[in-house]
């Protein structure tokens, strides 16, 4: 039988001091386009770990001084012309290609429309096309952490498996065959399929990291899987109560932390 | 009024999975000829006057930098048509 005694808040309560004092200060744009879902969710899951976060948007032409930035998922301009393609032309995203190029290295993650926008503004190599089935995808994804180095996975354990949602249309990750050697030859696979490839990906390739490991982008919604009776019913380590898993959370403290050390990973 | 028309389509070595769909639906139609089909874009430019070479180049740039993606399309085609139905009205 269930045994649930609500011994845990059923919902986070932001309120309570952060776990890390240290990361509160931290300031973490959350951009919103026209189109973009998952902008609150990716906001909530910023300040369940501890860090501050700063809603952006598209049009502004300012960072707000920001410390990392994350564009969220849904579909921007409706997907009109290719995933994220309008997108990558707003005032806002010039602004955050500078920033993520520049000697700070500003942590960068984009998340499924946020991954398409980075590709698009090619901050990220290789693209998305449509799912190889043709049709809309959501489940609770079994992922691989490969590359522990980036600003956005240094907590996890390499070959670490998590389980987040993915919903997407438009998941298909492809490159040229040159691209998809380097980034194998280079350790820029950040996260891999386990068990079910959803979409056709190459190589099972569900993130990507640019050659510093700043900016990130992965397919699957890591921000859907940071607060307990809201997440997936699994975990990399198996089954859990309903709802309780929480993969994605390290995503957003490895972040904060990389932020908090000086850019050095955390 | 003049329109400039551009094809963008998939690059031949990355895989269409709308095409393929296609293509295995033709034979439902009785459409048997066919062996394969890559689906790609058609996109019509407006033009107030006449298509200098600076218009056109400013379309073939368009073509490049926003209505293909290099990663997995390729213009395959930026041309003029001058609509022969359109005199004065």
């Amino acid at each position: 039988m269930a045994s649930n005694t609500f011994e845990a808040p059923l919902v986070a309560d932001l309120s309570s001091p952060s776990p890390d004092g240290t990361l509160v200060d931290v300031r973490v744009g959350i951009v919103t386009f026209p189109g973009t879902l998952d902008d609150r969710d990716a906001a909530r899951a910023i300040d369940i770990a501890g860090g501050t976060s700063v809603p952006l948007w598209y049009a502004d032409d300012d960072l707000q001084g920001v410390d990392a930035v994350i564009l969220p998922g849904g579909f921007s301009y409706g997907d009109y012309l290719r995933a994220g393609a309008i997108s990558r032309f707003a005032p806002l995203m010039s602004r955050i290609v500078d920033a993520a190029n520049s000697d700070a290295a500003m942590p960068v993650l984009g998340i499924c429309n946020g991954f398409q926008i980075l590709t698009e503004a090619h901050l990220l190599p290789g693209s998305m096309i449509r799912n190889d089935h043709l049709k809309f995808v959501c489940r609770d994804q079994r992922l691989r952490v490969e590359n522990t180095e980036t600003a956005w996975t240094a907590l996890y354990t390499a070959g670490q498996e998590i389980v987040v949602p993915l919903k997407n249309n438009d998941g298909q990750y492809v490159c040229d065959q040159a691209t998809l050697d380097m980034l194998e030859a280079e350790g820029r696979v950040a996260f891999r399929y386990v068990g079910h490839n959803p979409n056709g990906s190459l190589n099972d390739i569900a993130g990507v990291t640019n050659a510093r490991g700043n900016v990130v982008g992965l397919m699957p919604h890591p921000e859907h899987a940071v607060e307990p009776g809201f997440g997936p019913d699994s975990t990399g380590q198996g089954p859990v109560t309903m709802g309780d898993g929480t993969d994605g959370l390290d995503i957003f403290i490895s972040a904060l932390k990389t932020v908090v050390n000086g850019g050095t990973r955390a | 009024m003049a329109r400039i028309v551009v094809d963008v389509m998939p690059k031949p070595e990355i895989l269409d999975p709308q095409g393929k769909a296609i293509v295995r639906a033709l034979p439902h139609q009785g459409i048997t000829a066919f062996t394969g089909v890559r689906q790609g874009k058609r996109f019509e430019l407006e033009v107030d006057g006449e298509v200098t070479e600076q218009v056109l180049a400013t379309a073939r740039e368009a073509a490049e930098t926003m209505l293909s993606n290099p990663v997995i399309e390729d213009v395959v085609n930026v041309t003029v048509i001058n609509d022969a139905t359109s005199t004065e009205a």
